[in-house]
């Protein structure tokens, strides 16, 4: 490979999650930025849904969407015989590598020089900006929070709201050292200098790259959910319109589109609907007087097909990316989306980022989680997410023999001594005659109970032994 | 083997066998049937919550709601459909206090920069809205290109009230969309908008500043 | 797909009494209140000798084969059909929630499914077993609560600490913001995330804290270590006490003295 000539704001090591905790919880700015956004977004999601049976909207969501996995393979088939039918092109790549390949291979073929990219989360999956940009061909950004991140060179910290992690001023000066705008807490202003830059170069562009939110194999149409109208200038404007998403984006039906975007926009942002509803099902055809003439769809494995071997781990691919999780996620809040060190970050990005980058690298992303219930009691499409990370902790330590681990990477985690305290416990608390002489014995040496108990005890006190055990206030009760 | 097989047999052949296909009961999309004064009054109150901007107009007085919306604005020129209708009556109408009005007859190749900067207003018809989302449905044609609704700053709208559905699920099925979709079909629903700075709403981002729409009773 | 519909069963003669490690080792107080008040519903309340742990604190971390280990200990201690109650909604939630997925595909996986079946977190069971009155004999205070995300979620009993509480006609039940997020505890993640942890629980006390109330009861032994602890350390005007504690207290002549 060539060497880097831009820095790549992917490179992170997802390993160093602590260090970037710890710093993150110690930036009262990001604490406050993050706060105010989530408590601003959990309040709005709950009046979007108000007058709903949600329990019953979150089942058929539920409901569309293990339908469509469970016809993964032929729905695929039909998408892409339908949108070929349609004048679409269909391009199938393994990783994020060849879905590279297959945009630049394509930009290349067209002479281009210039992408414009709507949002696109698969596209941060594959790193495709950083990509492009080393063989020569400008990827810029037009979702006014990914343009914000991508001038300040960095990835986006939460999946909806990309730019989340920066305040207004923050926005302003980057802006102003970066494209010479005035500094100006004025969001309109700040709001028209970007679209007057980005219309010149939507009007230049050569290929606008786009993400799918959902796949309609029976009528072969790409929809797109929006409010900035980026998404219908970048696959309107330019003369070739490239598509990237998952292969699990299909769904069956254009029925089944229905439930789906009434819970992705509620559970998003609060929103009964986006502003934009886009729905693409061909190029451009003879007569019509704008579109692009060439549109490409790219679906991307990357780890997909193996979540989807497995029952339990499937339900991942349920997620229709709303975001849900992390906005009401309290460890998500306190740290902020870029600590996690993934594309996806929050409570999806931690039973997802494993089957992607390997357990062995994510391996301190399940646990980082004190399981709470909160993204799995609001996610629309109802993935019970606790579990996921509870199995994805198993699959980490190889804790299971029953039901052996499967991710790759697993068994990273399993440190000889933790394995031991852990049979230790186990051994002790399979014999209730060593548990109660256990516990009686702690009960009356209780004054000797150290006072620091490493991470406990930094912030708060030691927990107090009782005198008596209950079991002995029992006997003692004659029970 | 290429990816195409190597994905397709990797789902095909998975591990845990077949998986059970659900039942989906779309009864929660379903509403309680009701009036067009109902759904005009939702349609109402949901889009201008999100800053569109709605006129409520006869078939007879639109055109002069029109140019007073226009004259109020500044607008120096009207983008109209050379087919549709709309801008029969339009040219037809022989008023004086309408802007130049300017047609999209020519592939957008030729008149890009023209389009992007000089066009201040567009109008063109709906296929229908949605009352509970405040959302208009539009399918853009030769007729009404895709960039019509969405370069021009102000982009006004005519609904017919008579096609106003409750639901998009209902909207759907009624139109029979399944049945073949256009080129592009879109849902419209308010003005071009971001919150992406702090969260705080600014309008215009990309495409228009101003939704209105002339709902025609 | 929806979450199975709560089906409560007939006020029944017996109970199986699952005290939980937490509260046998830290908090008998809580676990005799809890005894005490099924008695005081003519409930006669069993506790088996040989009950140490769910298994939980193995199964979280994802050491299932010694959770399972622990858990299997746990299936022969309820051999009637009475129901087993549990004053926890975290341990509640293990055995109802996790027992069945636990012991898949193992000889014991009917008896998992049964036990599972009619474990039942202890207020919940006072509330809408027992259809509990409760009479409150003690002076006027002002308490806040802190329901367990177990409780809340797993276990479904959000309403049911406040609909007991507000019985006691001497106590003002106050609402913290962000009643429904987590205090940090969450069992290893306190020491494998330290940090993140007591960042969470720093915000909860703030809450607790600025009710006014200068004492919270809680349904989980776990959060109450936690927040407790957090307020002791930092000299936060806070007492943490278990709901069970709090009721027996304040509705027994004797003011919760043993028996």
């Amino acid at each position: 490979m060539s060497q880097s000539t831009t820095d790549n704001p992917h490179h992170i090591d997802v390993k160093e999650f602590h260090p970037r905790a710890r710093a993150a919880i110690a930036d009262p700015k990001v604490r406050q930025n993050f706060r105010k956004a989530m408590d601003g977004l959990i309040s709005k999601r709950k009046d979007a849904f108000e007058g709903w049976d949600l329990e019953a909207l979150r089942d058929l969501g539920a409901n569309v969407r293990l339908r469509a996995l469970a016809n993964l393979p032929d729905l695929l088939e039909q998408l892409e015989k339908k949108l070929t039918a349609n004048g679409i092109y269909v391009h199938w790549a393994i990783d994020g590598d060849e879905a590279c390949k297959i945009v630049r291979n394509i930009c290349v073929a067209r002479n281009a020089r210039t992408v414009i990219k709507g949002k696109s989360m698969v596209s941060e999956e594959m790193e495709l900006n950083h990509y492009l940009e080393e063989r020569g061909i400008e990827a810029l950004e037009s979702d006014l929070g990914e343009y914000i991140v991508q001038l300040a060179g960095e990835t986006p910290s939460h999946i909806i709201m990309p730019a989340i992690h920066k305040n207004t001023g923050e926005i302003s000066e980057l802006m102003h050292e970066k494209t010479g705008t005035d500094l100006s807490n004025d969001v309109e202003y700040l709001t028209a200098s970007a679209r007057q830059q980005l219309r010149e170069k939507f009007m230049n562009a050569d290929v606008g790259v786009s993400g799918v939110n959902f796949a309609v194999a029976e009528t072969g149409t790409l929809c797109l959910v929006e409010n900035e109208g980026n998404g219908r200038m970048t696959t309107t404007v330019p003369p070739c319109h490239i598509a990237v998403t998952g292969i699990e984006k299909v769904v069956g039906t254009l029925e089944d589109v229905a439930p789906l975007l009434a819970l992705l926009t509620r559970s998003a942002t609060g929103q009964h609907i986006t502003t934009y509803f886009n729905m693409i099902s061909s190029a451009r055809k003879p007569g019509e007087l704008d579109g692009p003439e060439e549109v490409h769809l790219v679906l991307i494995d990357n780890g997909r097909s193996s979540i989807y071997q497995d029952d339990e781990l499937l339900d991942t691919l349920r997620c229709i990316r709303c975001g849900a999780c992390m906005n009401h996620c309290p460890v998500y809040t306190r740290v902020g989306g870029h600590t996690y060190g993934t594309t996806y970050p929050g409570p999806i990005g931690k039973i997802l980022m494993p089957h992607l980058i390997g357990l062995d690298e994510g391996r301190h992303l399940p646990t980082a989680s004190s399981l709470c219930g909160a993204c799995g009691e609001v996610c629309p499409v109802k993935i019970p997410i606790p579990d996921l990370l509870v199995r994805l902790r198993q699959e980490s330590v190889d804790g299971d023999k029953l039901n052996p681990a499967k991710v790759r990477g697993h068994g990273a985690k399993r440190g000889s001594v933790e394995a031991m305290i852990w049979k230790g416990w186990s051994w002790m608390h399979a014999r209730p005659g060593a548990y109660r002489f256990g516990t009686a014995v702690a009960a009356r040496l209780r004054k000797l109970q150290p006072g620091k108990l490493g991470g406990w005890t930094k912030y708060r006190t030691a927990p107090k032994l009782a005198a008596k055990t209950l079991h002995e206030r029992m006997k003692e009760r004659g029970q | 083997m290429s990816s195409r097989d190597t994905i397709l047999q990797r789902l095909r052949n998975r591990s845990g066998g077949d998986l059970n296909v659900p039942d989906c009961d779309f009864a929660v999309l379903k509403r309680q049937p009701s009036s067009v004064a109902e759904r005009i009054e939702q349609f109402q109150k949901t889009i201008e919550s999100v800053h569109g901007e709605v006129h409520r107009c006869s078939s007879e007085n639109w055109v002069t709601q029109l140019a007073g919306i226009l004259s109020d604005r500044g607008a120096h020129n009207l983008l109209i459909p050379a087919a549709h209708t709309i801008g029969h009556t339009l040219r037809d109408s022989g008023r004086d206090d309408l802007p130049e009005l300017l047609i999209y007859d020519e592939p957008i190749e030729s008149w890009q920069p023209h389009l992007f900067n000089e066009v201040d207003a567009s109008i063109t018809s709906t296929r229908g809205g949605i009352a509970e989302t405040g959302s208009l449905i539009l399918w853009p044609t030769p007729d009404e290109p895709r960039l019509m609704s969405l370069v021009p700053p102000i982009h006004i709208a005519v609904l017919e009230a008579s096609e106003l559905y409750s639901t998009f699920h209902e909207a759907m099925l009624k139109q029979n969309w399944a049945s073949g979709m256009p080129t592009n079909a879109l849902l419209v629903s308010g003005p071009s908008k971001t919150a992406d700075i702090e969260q705080t709403l600014a309008y215009g981002v990309h495409g228009p500043k101003e939704l209105i729409v002339l709902v025609i009773e | 797909m929806a979450d199975p519909i709560k089906v409560y069963p007939p006020k029944p003669s017996h109970v199986y009494f699952y005290a939980t490690c937490l509260i046998d080792m830290f908090y008998p107080d809580a676990g005799m209140a809890g005894i005490q008040l099924l008695e005081r519903e003519g409930i006669k309340v069993i506790f088996p000798e040989d009950q140490t742990c769910c298994g939980q604190p193995a199964y979280t971390s994802g050491y299932h084969d010694e959770a399972r280990a622990v858990a299997k200990a746990q299936l022969d201690l309820f051999p009637e059909g009475w129901p087993i109650v549990v004053p926890s909604g975290s341990c509640g939630g293990m055995m109802r929630k996790h027992y069945p997925s636990l012991f898949k595909k193992t000889d014991q996986e009917k008896k998992a499914t049964e036990i599972a079946a009619r474990t039942w977190e202890l207020t919940d069971f006072l509330l809408n077993v027992c259809h509990i009155k409760l009479e409150d004999l003690g002076d006027p205070t002002t308490v806040a609560m802190h329901t367990s995300c177990s409780a809340r979620r797993e276990m479904g009993v959000a309403e049911v600490g406040p609909r007991l509480i507000g019985q006691l006609q001497n106590v003002n039940l106050v609402e913290q913001i962000r009643a429904e997020e987590c205090c940090g505890f969450g069992g290893t993640f306190t020491v494998r995330h330290p940090e993140i942890s007591g960042a969470m629980v720093s915000e909860k006390v703030d809450a607790l804290t600025d009710t006014g109330a200068g004492a919270f009861v809680t349904t989980d032994c776990g959060c109450m270590m936690n927040i407790a602890g957090f307020a002791e350390k930092n000299n936060k005007p806070l007492e943490g006490q278990h709901i069970l504690s709090f009721l027996w207290e304040r509705t027994s002549p004797d003011n919760g003295g043993d028996s």
